[in-house]
């Protein structure tokens, strides 16, 4: 069996800072990760792999540097590292690098083997869009399960994989053919430290890299800026609110000062709430 | 979404002004794209309110484009759809796209994305909007690639420009700013919006109006994926954050676990739901459907009670619908207080019980017959 995994190197978002003066980004030392979610999809598929054996490749489209991040699931136990990287790619929106990345798992298939399933993460911590996956499924023509929350059944001989989805208000249990893409939902699986001899073959294995030329980009103006039908006009800090709170005095009686404070401020707050501690 | 989903997120705004100025003439087979479109998203009989939130947000569009608002709504054949389709005539639709077939029962990519896809095509709105929920992301993404056109996920603000291009804002950068994005060449121009982002509209009691049917032209066979069963929530009840009256939630200043069973005790009494910030998720000390915030829920109720919450920008864009917002922090210059409308500078720990306390005092019925008499 051979999936393929695309994840994604983000700033550790956590830590991005704005300028207070200038509401520019201040970008350096922001330290890069996996995004998390993605983690999710590299242990699905590597609980596969050892399951039903074969070979897991992850791919990403970023800057050169998204190579630590690779080099990082090699060490969770990927058996290959693909980067895609191209100053064309720079700029992409979801429908480009849907684009890109379609192109690249097409011709990982052709060089490694048809992938069964590409696995995503549910979004991005940074893009948080959700869209790259299905976007991805639909330009390589594979069924789409999105927010998987289990992969409940797997028969290869039939290519045939059943799925418990997330959905509004309980989980959908889907079944469907193989190749499928999937995007997994957080918090489903541990995520593996690696083993040692992961580490080290990590260490020493060599990530492919591929130009846009490389990994047969067809049409270059569909990729990057160029390819991205929406365009960012205008970035601008959200503007503050006029007034600030009014701070009730901590007193002998504070629960009591605060409430008060809250029924004066808004006078049918107090049936509202009496209402809905009778349970209506 | 364009910017924040940048291989390189960082150059997005140096990005934004090559692009910036490069509006082309519209391509001559867009120019028939008129209209402004809410997709209504039903599952096992049931309209996800966000697609109300989304039609007043529409008409709003549809007035300043003098344009027709319809709602797309696709859904077994029957009175669930039908009720779907005169409702949004309610909320503001002047015609519905309907779409009914028994193949789409339940929701499956395959079978939605042709149907949104081929009433697209043939009918072309200019703006598209669709919630921002498990379905409608999973069906926004299929139909945009399938269109070839932009889409602009997660926006908290929508508006038309002058020349008529739908201006669609969202958080950028963590949440830490805001960008406006432009589908300037294709069309339809797609966005989505997350439930509670946008005001409910009036409801108004109105008789249905146009209504064009349109087939699903599918077979069972051509649907690859089947729906085998459904689990519904054990708890599905009770969590209804997104559209509680009445939150209390509680962030890293309550310190430990333990002490956040007073958030749980304080919304018990309130009969309100318990919500979080993304630490509290990101510890494992509450699950994750309960974080407040711009990865987590959008919430409108009509009382926010946060407790050891800082206030940062994406907790904050998750809860200013509020209609009143209190906050309880002992640092006095928390950014909470720049956001709350009332505030207390304390320790949560204590003041939580004393606050329990209070309100099952006061909201009692015993309480109020003797206030009455
Ligand atoms: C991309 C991105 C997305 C994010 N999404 C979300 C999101 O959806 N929701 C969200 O909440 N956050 C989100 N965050 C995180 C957010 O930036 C903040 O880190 C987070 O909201 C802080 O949580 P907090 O206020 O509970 O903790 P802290 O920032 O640690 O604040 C704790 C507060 O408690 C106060 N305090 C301490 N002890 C007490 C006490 N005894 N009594 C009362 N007050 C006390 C302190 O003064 C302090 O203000 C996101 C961040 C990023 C980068």
């Amino acid at each position: 069996m051979h999936i393929v995994v695309c994840i994604k190197q983000v700033p550790d978002s956590a830590q991005i800072r704005v300028h207070p003066v200038t509401n520019t980004i201040m970008r350096q030392g922001v330290p890069t990760i996996i995004n998390p979610y993605d983690l999710f999809a590299l242990e699905a598929a590597l609980a596969l792999r050892d399951k039903f054996g074969g070979e897991v490749t992850v791919l990403t489209m970023g800057p050169p540097s998204a190579a630590d991040s690779l080099r990082k699931a090699l060490t969770f136990g990927a058996d290959r590292a693909v980067l895609l990287t191209d100053r064309f790619f720079a700029g992409a929106d979801t429908l480009a690098t849907t684009y890109a990345l379609a192109t690249a798992v097409r011709k990982i298939g052709d060089t490694f083997g048809a992938p069964d399933i590409v696995f995503t993460g549910k979004q991005t911590i940074d893009g948080d869009t959700a869209q790259v996956g299905p976007g991805i499924a639909k330009r390589l023509g594979l069924l789409q399960l999105t927010y998987v929350a289990r992969i409940a059944e797997l028969d290869l001989a039939a290519r045939s994989v059943k799925v418990e989805r997330r959905s509004e208000g309980g989980l959908q249990v889907l079944q469907t053919r193989l190749p499928c893409l999937i995007t997994m939902l957080e918090a489903t699986n541990e995520i593996r430290r690696g083993t040692m001899a992961d580490a080290l073959r990590a260490a020493r294995a060599e990530v492919v890299t591929w130009s846009a030329q490389v990994a047969g980009v067809e049409d270059i103006s569909k990729c990057g800026l160029r390819g991205s039908p929406t365009i960012v006009k205008r970035v601008f800090a959200p503007s503050p609110r006029a007034e600030k709170a009014a701070l009730v005095e901590a007193g002998d009686a504070p629960a009591d000062a605060l409430i008060n404070e809250m029924f004066r401020r808004q006078p049918k707050l107090e049936s509202e709430l009496a209402a809905l501690a009778r349970g209506y | 979404m364009s910017e924040p989903n940048k291989s390189e997120p960082t150059k997005a705004p140096a990005a934004a002004n090559s692009r910036a100025a490069t509006k082309k003439e519209l391509p001559e087979h867009f120019k028939g794209y008129k209209h402004v479109w809410v997709f209504v998203e039903q599952e096992r009989g049931h309209v996800h309110p966000v697609s109300w939130e989304l039609m007043g947000a529409g008409r709003k569009l549809a007035d300043k484009l003098k344009v027709d608002l319809a709602a797309v709504v696709i859904g077994p054949t029957g009175a669930a759809t039908e009720q779907a389709a005169a409702e949004a005539f309610c909320y503001g639709a002047d015609l519905a796209y309907v779409v009914a077939d028994d193949l789409l029962t339940h929701y499956r990519n395959e079978a939605y994305t042709k149907a949104l896809t081929d009433v697209v095509n043939t009918y072309k709105p200019e703006i598209l909007l669709l919630g921002a929920t498990t379905l409608g992301r999973d069906l926004a993404g299929s139909v945009a690639t399938t269109l070839l056109t932009g889409l602009t996920a997660d926006c908290t603000e929508l508006d038309v420009d002058a020349d008529g291009s739908l201006a669609a804002t969202r958080p950028t950068f963590g949440g830490s700013l805001l960008c406006t994005i432009y589908t300037l060449n294709y069309r339809p121009q797609m966005a989505t919006v997350r439930p509670r982002v946008m005001a409910m509209p009036d409801r108004e009691a109105r008789p249905a109006g146009r209504i064009i049917n349109h087939p699903l032209g599918l077979i069972e066979d051509d649907i690859v994926t089947k729906v085998l069963s459904f689990l519904p929530d054990r708890d599905s009840a009770k969590s209804n954050l997104a559209y509680a009256d009445v939150v209390v939630a509680g962030g890293l200043g309550l310190g430990s676990p333990e002490n956040f069973q007073l958030v749980r005790q304080l919304a018990s009494v309130l009969g309100a739901e318990f919500g979080c910030s993304r630490p509290l998720v990101q510890k494992g000390w509450v699950t994750s459907d309960r974080q407040i915030g711009q990865t987590g829920k959008t919430i409108r109720p009509k009382l926010y009670i946060a407790a050891g919450i800082s206030g940062a920008i994406q907790h904050r864009v998750g809860v200013e619908g509020a209609d009143l917002i209190v906050a309880i922090n002992t640092d006095k210059n928390a950014p909470i207080f720049e956001f709350a409308h009332v505030g207390i500078v304390t320790d949560a720990i204590r003041l939580l019980p004393a606050l329990t306390e209070a309100f099952r005092a006061r909201l009692s019925p015993h309480s109020r017959d003797r206030i009455a008499s």
